[in-house]
């Protein structure tokens, strides 16, 4: 079920924290082809909106349906497997594995062996090693991390490890790119690199992405859509011009009433 | 390819091997040689049943391994799991009277399907907690081994005749050593196969950030149950090899001392290494041996007030004091220790590699 080039359509969804409303009545969809930014003032529920498509929060209303599949009600693990993938705010790797074992343990469902075949090794489980190493060699050199290959993420610099996480996402062979703050803390050129690979993937693999940033410059740059939300409620949707002129927006963003 | 400033992997599978220069294969087969023939022909019959000692804990600690240094649960239930073994080896040998090369299997299946059972609670807590419950584990299988005197004997134990193959028996300790040698080589290679692949990365995932590991595609429940199950069935053969090293089986043979004697064996090796796990339980062990050996009848000797049993604490003593120093100084353990030094001397006189490794 693919209705008319949406991916992701999301329903009325409504999340509650006791009593803090995290999302409103929070609609949208992405559609095929386009890179949808979330933005809103800190708390406004952005990261919400991508835990719930996760399947990591239950919201209490509403729906999420991907490709057909109804993602609310679904265990994480099984999200991932249908090909949604995601970076996380405050960075969330393997620590204790290297670079390139970050990315491979991404790709652990398409890896078709059982903990049997596994512990002998050799045949099945050593080609598909090899044939997934080469794969995840290509995103290596795709996001220019072969230098970092074989170091332990835990070591590595902040700007370094957001990279790693964007390839574990790519790693995934993802249908989806969720980017939570992909840039935030990072420096100017960094965030350069960091705008560059995410335009390269979207260009090249040609999937949707769905991304939250705080720099503006750079979203309005880089999205084709722009949705806001503010203590949970979406305020305003539209085109990056029509967005930067929404009265709704601009109040919001200063706090003036 | 050899290049001048160290070894220059041509492909991935070359990169991935454990074994990587001809230097290494040489090294590997002289050590194979070396232990299938040294302690058998020179060592004496005490220093035999050390190294049967060590070999089966081996086998128990490369166990813990898989469940604490990869998938990051501890466990306090290893020692439960080998009575599990032992008991399930002995049964099929004694009531079912089949050959050890099938009990042997048996007992790993047991132990695991048994691991799996408590599994599906634990796996759904962490630490302490986890602790707690696996702590519960072992009284609980301890007790059933006690109300089952149909399979078991109860608390009359069973003897358990040596396994014998062709008219061979494995009745004396270097002869045991040829069963117990092999079966160690096979479950560190299966070992280190799981810690290298898709099911290593998964538990790591789990240990290093469930929450990453779930969104990421790995059904954490899933890989924690797996983790006992390989844990459990490795302290299965551990077991049944202990129950024919011992000739015996009793429900004190297995005490809790034991399970942390294996998770203090771990942590001196080093969380998450298969050599590790192996280093780590020679060392304590050979250590405890020494004491037993050489401190305890030097401290008799020197002061022959002290009592039988201050003297006899004298193992448990150095093991804690071995554990505390590692954890203070040295927590990831002596594999750690000799990776730094493996990279200092490749690297030599350089500080750090330019990239890479
Ligand atoms: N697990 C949780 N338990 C309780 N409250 C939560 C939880 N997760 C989020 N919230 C609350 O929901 C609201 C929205 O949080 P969210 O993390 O989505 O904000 P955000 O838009 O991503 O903000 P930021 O820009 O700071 O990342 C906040 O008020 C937050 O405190
Ligand atoms: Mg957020």
């Amino acid at each position: 079920m693919n209705t008319n080039g949406t991916k992701i359509i999301a329903k009325d969804l409504v999340l509650n924290f006791g009593g803090v409303t995290a999302l409103n009545n929070v609609s949208f969809e992405l559609r095929e082809g386009e890179i949808l930014a979330i933005i809103g003032p800190n708390g406004a529920g952005k990261t919400c909106v991508l835990n719930c498509i996760n399947g990591f929060y239950r919201p209490q209303n509403g729906k999420i349906i991907f490709e057909g599949y109804d993602l609310t009600k679904m265990k994480p693990h099984k999200v991932a497997k249908l090909g949604l993938a995601r970076t996380f705010q405050n960075i969330e790797l393997y620590t204790g594995l290297s670079t390139l074992d970050n990315l491979m343990a991404a790709r652990h469902n398409l890896i078709k062996y059982n903990f049997l075949t596994a512990g002998l090794y050799f045949g099945w489980a050593h080609r598909q090693e090899m044939e997934h190493r080469r794969i995840v060699e290509d995103i290596i050199d795709f996001l220019e991390m072969a230098p970092i290959r074989y170091k332990p993420v835990g070591s590595l610099p902040y700007g370094q490890r957001k990279r790693v996480e964007l390839g574990r996402a790519l790693a995934l062979e993802p249908k989806v790119l969720l980017l939570d703050e992909p840039m935030a803390g990072m420096n100017v050129e960094e965030k350069e690199d960091m705008a560059r690979f995410i335009l390269d993937t979207f260009e090249l693999k040609n999937i949707p992405i769905i991304i939250i940033e705080h720099d503006m410059g750079l979203v309005m740059d880089i999205a084709d859509r722009i949705i806001v939300l503010d203590f949970g409620q979406k305020i305003a949707e539209g085109t990056p011009e029509e967005i930067k002129t929404n009265p709704e927006v601009i109040r919001a963003y200063l706090g003036t009433e | 390819m050899r290049l001048p400033e160290g070894i220059f992997n041509t492909s991935y599978a070359k990169d991935t091997a454990i074994i990587r220069t001809r230097w290494q294969w040489f090294l590997f087969v002289l050590l194979l040689i070396l232990l299938f023939t040294l302690p058998p022909l020179f060592g004496n019959r005490h220093q035999l049943q050390l190294a049967n000692i060590i070999g089966i804990s081996i086998i128990a600690v490369l166990g813990l391994n898989v469940l604490t240094g990869c998938a990051g649960q501890i466990s306090l239930g290893q020692a439960a799991f080998t009575a599990v073994g032992g008991y399930t080896a002995a049964a099929f040998a004694v009531k079912l009277d089949l050959p050890f090369w099938l009990a042997i299997p048996a007992a790993a299946i047991v132990a695991g399907l048994v691991g799996l059972i408590f599994a599906l609670p634990a796996a759904r807590i962490k630490g302490f907690y986890l602790a707690m419950s696996t702590l519960a584990a072992h009284f609980i299988i301890l007790w059933v081994v006690k109300i089952i005197p149909d399979i078991t004997d109860g608390i009359n134990g069973m003897r358990v005749p040596p396994p014998e193959l062709g008219g061979f028996s494995f009745d004396t300790p270097q002869r045991l050593y040829f069963l117990i040698i092999p079966i160690v080589i096979i479950m560190a290679f299966l070992a280190r196969n799981f810690v290298r692949t898709k099911v290593g990365r998964a538990m790591i995932a789990v240990r290093d950030n469930d929450l990453a590991a779930e969104v990421m595609g790995v059904n954490t429940f899933k890989y924690k149950v797996l983790a006992f199950t390989i844990c459990s069935a490795y302290a299965g053969v551990a077991g049944a090899l202990l129950a024919y090293n011992h000739k015996f089986v009793h429900p004190d043979s297995y005490p809790l001392m034991d399970a942390i004697w294996y998770l203090g064996m771990l942590i001196v090796g080093g969380m998450g290494s298969v050599s590790g796990a192996i280093l780590g339980t020679i060392f304590i062990r050979v250590l405890n041996d020494l004491t037993a050996t050489e401190l305890v009848p030097f401290i008799s000797d020197t002061w022959p007030s002290m009592s039988a049993e201050v003297a006899a604490s004298m193992g448990p003593l150095t093991f804690g004091l071995i554990l505390m120093l590692f954890l203070i100084f040295e927590p990831r353990g002596i594999i750690h220790r000799w990776e730094l030094f493996k990279a200092s001397y490749r690297l030599w006189p350089f500080a750090h590699a330019p990239g890479g490794r």
